[in-house]
């Protein structure tokens, strides 16, 4: 299989990134690790007349930095990168645990965090630890740089907040510190390995067994990441038990319309996130200690 | 469209050549170079009959383009012999009879050179974990794995 025809940019600088993007708008895509748009390319689910490489902008945009406790990760850091980082392990467990659990070594090779969050495949893993650990997105255009929490910047089926004329530069999170746990867990579907159901969960306690503070981020089960919010409301201010967790749970998908197709129906799906959501937020609080 | 001019270096030679910016990797590699070692499986980044070490890295040369691997260095299942004799892992594979029909084994043997280079004493599930992203259709997995093991030690030993 081939992809269609297109003209090849490979640009040295972001500003000759974003300018290709506003003098093509919607005929260049951009291409990263390009696991998910080379297959869809070969496929002829997805063609452009240009397409902009962004393989020169690895030395700018690729990097795991620490400041003040708080991460910076480069647009262009493969899940590789990210699944190894012992800080990101440390400080940020569901993205580091999250890398690792994506495609297959291969695939971590290639493929990037920027990219896979800009892509937003309603099954990709990234974007639900991004949601769990309120990532800051940072998007660049030719207008300079803005700050999408990740919250608003999942608009379901490969839809972001990222407008056409702006690249994805770096994914800020705030470390975890003490008193905190994260943990991302998944159901890969067997033959393409993608999420069925992944969840991320973040919890912070007060030090003497009380939930001060909860994140749940969830993929693959709508028809894009979201926020589990009546599961975090429902734990916050609540003494951790696992009755508290369990009870918590049954909100995994308020709200939302699951997928439905037939690999995992409807209510399979629903199950699958109550579930998860349970064991996420239970290593997670494990891992937050008191 | 306009062909790009791409310069590879693949097994230690360089190669300059014009090619289509659509031309996938695999295809420089076997149809443009005649490296027919590498080998196309399921053309959807699944089966890892394709794999090959791209700046050291193994990929799935079905889902690069030939223009992402300008300026790289790459490896190819013909790159591992030196002089004629077999690499430790493909020694391996051939002790313990790591493979069937042998159409998956090139992309095996790849894999198997970054996890051996990443992890140099690893467990039967670190081998069978790092080789996710290789099928094969014979489901020879566990005389695979002991191939691996083998390698492991020659390589072991060798460094020792």
């Amino acid at each position: 299989m081939f992809p269609g025809e297109f003209e090849y940019h490979a640009p040295e600088t972001i500003e000759e990134a974003l300018d290709l993007l506003s003098r093509h708008g919607s005929d260049a895509k951009l291409l990263a690790g390009g696991h998910s748009l080379i297959p869809m390319m070969k496929l002829r689910l997805a063609s452009s007349q240009h397409l902009v490489d962004l393989k020169n902008l690895k030395s700018s945009l690729s990097y795991i930095r620490e400041e003040n406790g708080d991460l910076a990760i480069g647009a262009l850091t493969t899940h590789t990168e990210v699944e190894v980082s012992e800080s990101l392990q440390q400080k940020a467990a569901p993205l580091a645990e999250a890398a690792g659990l994506i495609g297959d070594v291969q695939v971590r090779n290639m493929g990037t965090l920027g990219g896979s969050l800009a892509h937003a495949d309603p099954a990709a893993d990234q974007p639900a630890p991004a949601l769990a650990l309120e990532a800051q997105l940072v998007a660049q255009g030719p207008g300079g740089r803005r700050t999408i929490p990740a919250d608003q910047f999942f608009f379901g089926f490969f839809a972001t907040a990222l407008q056409q004329d702006e690249l994805l530069v770096e994914v800020r999170v705030a470390g975890l510190g003490a008193n905190s746990g994260g943990a991302y867990l998944k159901v890969p579907h067997p033959a393409s390995g993608y999420a069925v159901c992944g969840v991320a969960a973040v919890v912070e306690t007060d030090g003497g067994g009380n939930c001060v503070k909860c994140r749940v981020g969830v993929t693959g089960i709508s028809d894009g990441a979201y926020r589990a919010t009546g599961v975090e409301s429902a734990l916050e201010g609540s003494a951790i038990s696992a009755d508290a967790i369990a009870a918590a749970s049954a909100h995994a998908t308020d709200g939302v319309e699951p997928l439905d197709d037939y690999f995992a129906g409807a209510d399979y799906r629903r199950a699958l996130a109550a579930t998860y959501v349970k064991r996420a937020l239970t290593t997670a609080s494990e891992r937050a200690g008191g | 469209m306009a062909q790009v001019s791409i310069e590879v270096r693949v097994n230690g030679s360089t190669y300059r050549k014009e090619v289509e910016p659509r031309l996938l990797l695999v295809h420089l590699l076997r149809d443009v170079l005649g490296l027919t070692g590498t080998h196309v499986g399921c053309d959807t980044s699944s089966c890892g009959a394709c794999t090959v070490l791209l700046g050291g890295l193994a990929v799935k040369s079905c889902t690069l383009l030939a223009v992402q691997a300008d300026g790289a260095e790459i490896t190819t299942v013909e790159g591992l012999a030196t002089n004629g004799d077999l690499h430790a892992v493909q020694e391996g594979f051939w002790e313990e009879h790591g493979l069937q029909c042998g159409f998956c084994t090139p992309g095996f043997l790849m894999a198997t050179v970054q996890l051996l280079e990443r992890n140099p004493d690893p467990g039967d599930a670190e081998i069978r974990h790092a080789l996710e992203g290789n099928l094969c259709r014979c489901t020879g997995y566990q005389h695979i794995v002991n191939a691996v093991q083998n390698a492991a030690g020659k390589l072991r030993e060798a460094a020792s």
